[in-house]
């Protein structure tokens, strides 16, 4: 037997061999105890900087899980609670906002950057200034182009954004604007690290801020495989504690089957957007348990109520009335959707339960278009040409639509364009009506109320073309009144004009199904369609 | 043969040229437009909407797009995209290794068996063999991948579990590239079991997407055995006496392989038009499932770019064959 000389020690080869083997066990073991939760995504993601994207498969893969805001969503709810800022102060006019930043908050070491110091209002004022400020050195860095800021009208609403101490940041308004604290717990309001931007534009390579991102938030990008895999790690010093799980594994799946199959088989342990074909055997399958929440949208038929005869009330509600809208729930949605009666979902707070919906009734249809001196009346509908959550088949729902206002004399040819196109032309209003929907970005009724109804929203998102005074002033007033019990009760009177108006047949919500297995404990369903996994646990 | 190469070569250039123009136009020719997509239901006011065009350069009359476009290739310079806001070339030779590792593991199968079943069908023509070959490559050559696919993975991954469902490896294992071929990176991770895990995450894929080249390399082989043995050569080797196997095998094969060759010199276009649909069933990271969404997302930079690469390797691939066959039958250097 071989012995060797070990710090004056003798010690047999054996034993060394013995001790080596021992460790490399209690590695594999260590290794093999670590949390590895894997998604199925349903896409690759744009890139990992949110402010540039709109796309919900870019935030759960960016914004959702590496950085923060200064305000976040209660997990599995639309409520605002305290993010990167742990308290805020409007001024009694609603035009200023003060923040009080957390202290003590880290952000990511990574192989390329050693943070030297905490979070603060430096960090703030970097990450809003780049997408507000034109003459920003970052501005224009990665193509600069920032649509959701652009889209929320932050460039007008902020006039200045003011670092009163290390601490402390105030925002600015140009007008009272209730929904600003909600605004700020959307994805492209991540706050970056500005000590990581400045190191980077010294380096001559700014670009980097946006592909190896750096944040506070409870996961650390590890590595991002283009198209195939995206890897990450728990944050050890998260400011809220270290995350349950230990990797996050993003595993891009983009076949709906194939991501069922991959559940099955547990290469994956929580899948997207399942196929309504699939959910039945789902529901059997004892490996698999199925969530499910109504989602945070609404799917709409739009008048247009500018040209005749849809310019007349009358019309408008007669053709709501001879829609079967709980045979397009069972034909469309397969069950998992529910019939809509507000322009809002039931998950919005100020949702008014006490609407009653236009009834199905084609007969009193056809009166109330004899009323309006309508006859032989030929129409269009336009189909989407792709699937959303809130209308998986715009075809068959055109198809439905067009066979039940068949029924009251109505003849409605269907016309679908390239989806770019569809957007481009009902937004000009070529539309004699038009279905579309909207996934809500921040919970706030305004979000809805007055992005896709307001006077200001034609040409864009009002496909109704619709502009009500009495409406438009409620949701006017709503905006600068900022107790919330009061915004409620004016959101409440706004729904009853709408219902009243008819500028729309509200068509359907759309329920969410999240399928996962069942080792996994803790996933809340995101009301904004996330998929978050902070918080969530492997049994 | 030098003469003959430059001949080839010189013929490129008008080619490339053509393929530049249709790269070019074919994204343009399909309506919808890029920001308006990147905007999606949220939508984008006109001011800003114009500030984009021009931004992307796309506010530009076409012919000076596309001569922007010729000038900025000249200098190896396919652009960015718009939707990654990464290089174009650095994006298809990121996901370009997955797509030909596929492809090589899809061709060597079709060879494998594509060959010697289309020998066997010819020798025995009419025979129980010969009807089952070639009532499988019409199967197999008839079949919709998405289809075929997914029925692949119900059966041996769902039911049976004897594969992995999609995807390059199990997500278990975790090292940094460094040739890009997972076959190549799962050895030298030197971490136990990657290579089984990747090699067996190749089998479905490798099968679904060699099925057509396979089908018509064997139907191929088989018609061309069946002209060959015809020939009086064939008739002059088997009247010497030689062994069946060295008649075939030498004399025939040797002469019935000129047009196998040129076919399997066009299967590598077809695997490459095949790698769409099986790379998006399979969640495969390759150019196929790259092209298809930046098509879907009209990211005009990268289909040109993409379009263009994948043109110009089917071109060089074609040239090799070219001169592959010329060293086969020395006939072609002299006719052309």
């Amino acid at each position: 037997m071989s012995v060797v000389k070990l710090g004056g020690f003798t010690v047999k080869k054996h034993i060394i061999a013995l001790v080596a083997g021992l460790g490399a066990a209690f590695a594999m073991t260590s290794m093999a105890q670590a949390k590895t939760l894997v998604y199925c995504s349903e896409g690759s993601p744009e890139g990992f900087n949110a402010a540039f994207y709109t796309a919900g498969t870019t935030f759960d893969a960016s914004s959702r899980h590496i950085f923060n805001g200064l305000v976040k969503f209660k997990r599995g709810t639309t409520i605002v609670e305290p993010g990167l800022a742990e308290s805020w102060d409007v001024s009694a006019d609603g035009t200023s906002y003060t923040f009080h930043l957390r202290k003590g908050v880290k952000f990511h070491t990574t192989k390329s950057f050693t943070p030297t110091r905490d979070f603060n209002a430096d960090d703030v004022l970097f990450s809003f200034a780049r997408q507000w400020d034109k003459n920003h050195p970052y501005h224009k860095v990665s193509g600069g182009s920032y649509e959701y800021f652009n889209g929320m009208s932050m460039p007008d609403l902020i006039k200045g954004i003011v670092k009163v101490d290390d601490y402390t940041v105030r925002f600015d308004l140009n007008r009272p604007e209730a929904p600003f604290i909600a605004n700020l717990g959307m994805d492209f309001a991540s706050i970056m690290s500005a000590e990581y931007a400045d190191k980077l534009m010294k380096a001559g390579t700014p670009e980097k801020i946006d592909l190896d991102p750096v944040g506070t938030g409870p996961f650390q990008l590890v590595m991002y495989q283009k198209d195939a895999m995206i890897r990450y790690k728990a944050f050890d010093a998260y400011w809220e504690g270290r995350a349950k799980i230990d990797n996050l594994v993003f595993s891009i799946t983009p076949d709906a089957s194939v991501r069922y199959q991959k559940l099955k088989a547990g290469e994956c342990h929580v899948m997207p957007y399942p196929n309504p074909a699939d959910l039945a055997a789902m529901r059997k399958d004892p490996q698999v348990k199925l969530l499910q929440q109504e989602g945070l949208n609404v799917g709409y038929l739009a008048y247009n109520t500018k040209k005749a005869p849809f310019t007349d009330r009358r019309v408008r509600k007669a053709l709501n009335m001879a829609i079967n809208k709980a045979a397009i729930i069972d034909a469309v949605f397969q069950g998992a959707g529910k019939v809509a009666k507000n322009p809002i979902p039931p998950t919005i707070w100020s949702y008014d339960e006490s609407t009653v919906d236009d009834p199905y009734d084609p007969e009193a249809a056809k009166k109330m278009l004899a009323e309006a001196g309508v006859k032989n009346l030929k129409t269009n509908i336009w189909a989407m040409p792709v699937q959303r959550p809130y209308n998986p088949n715009a075809r068959r729902m055109a198809e439905l639509i067009q066979s039940d206002w068949a029924k009251v004399g109505v003849e409605a040819e269907i016309v679908s364009f390239e989806w770019g196109e569809y957007l481009k032309r009902s937004k000009a209003g070529e539309h004699d009506t038009v279905l579309l929907g909207w996934t809500g970005d921040n919970g706030d009724p305004d979000n809805f109320l007055a992005v896709l109804l307001s006077c200001d929203a034609i040409g864009g998102s009002n496909r109704a073309q619709w502009c009500d005074k009495e409406f438009e002033s409620l949701i006017q007033k709503a905006k600068v009144v900022s107790d919330k019990a009061g915004r409620t009760e004016i959101y409440k009177q706004a729904q009853a004009v709408f219902k009243r108006e008819a500028p729309w047949a509200t068509i359907a919500h759309s329920v969410v199904f999240v399928p996962m297995r069942n080792e996994v404990v803790d996933f809340k369903i995101d009301p904004f369609g996330g998929f978050i996994f902070y918080g969530v646990d492997l049994k | 043969m030098f003469r003959f190469l430059i001949y080839k070569l010189a013929l490129l250039i008008p080619t490339f040229l053509g393929v530049t123009v249709v790269a070019f136009g074919f994204i343009r020719m399909i309506p919808g437009d890029p920001i308006e997509l990147l905007a999606g239901e949220r939508g984008i006011d006109p001011a800003r909407h114009h500030e984009l065009m021009i931004q992307f350069g796309y506010d530009l009359p076409i012919w000076q797009q596309y001569l922007t476009f010729l000038g900025r290739l000249l200098q190896g310079d396919l652009g960015t995209s718009i939707i990654t806001r990464q290089s174009v070339v650095d994006e298809f030779f990121t996901l370009f290794p997955a797509t030909v590792e596929l492809s090589l593991c899809a061709i060597l199968v079709a060879l494998l068996v594509g060959l010697p079943a289309g020998i066997i069908a010819g020798v025995k023509r009419g025979s129980m063999f010969d009807h089952f070959v070639m009532g499988g490559a019409l199967v197999g050559y008839s079949m919709p991948i998405f289809w075929s696919g997914l029925l692949l993975i119900m059966l041996f991954s769902g039911i049976l579990g004897w594969t992995p469902v999609s995807g390059r490896i199990s997500a278990m294992f975790f090292f940094e590239p460094v040739t890009g071929f997972m076959l190549i990176d799962s050895l030298l991770s030197g971490e136990e079991g990657a290579f089984k895990s990747a090699a067996s995450h190749l089998i479905l894929p490798t099968v679904m997407l060699s099925t057509i080249p396979l089908a018509v390399i064997a139907r191929q082989t088989r018609s061309a055995i069946l002209e060959v043995l015809g020939e009086d050569y064939i008739r002059t080797a088997r009247a010497k006496g030689l062994t069946p196997l060295r008649v075939i095998g030498v004399h025939a094969l040797r002469n019935a392989l000129i047009p196998v060759v040129t076919t399997i010199g066009l299967q590598i276009g077809v695997l490459l038009a095949g790698a769409i649909l099986t790379e998006t069933i399979f969640s495969w990271p390759g150019i196929g499932k790259w092209m298809v969404h930046s098509i879907s997302r009209r990211d005009y930079p990268a289909v040109q770019g993409g379009l263009l690469m994948i043109a110009a390797i089917v071109m060089m691939v074609n040239l090799l064959v070219d001169l592959l066959y010329g060293l086969i039958n020395p006939r072609i250097r002299h006719t052309e």
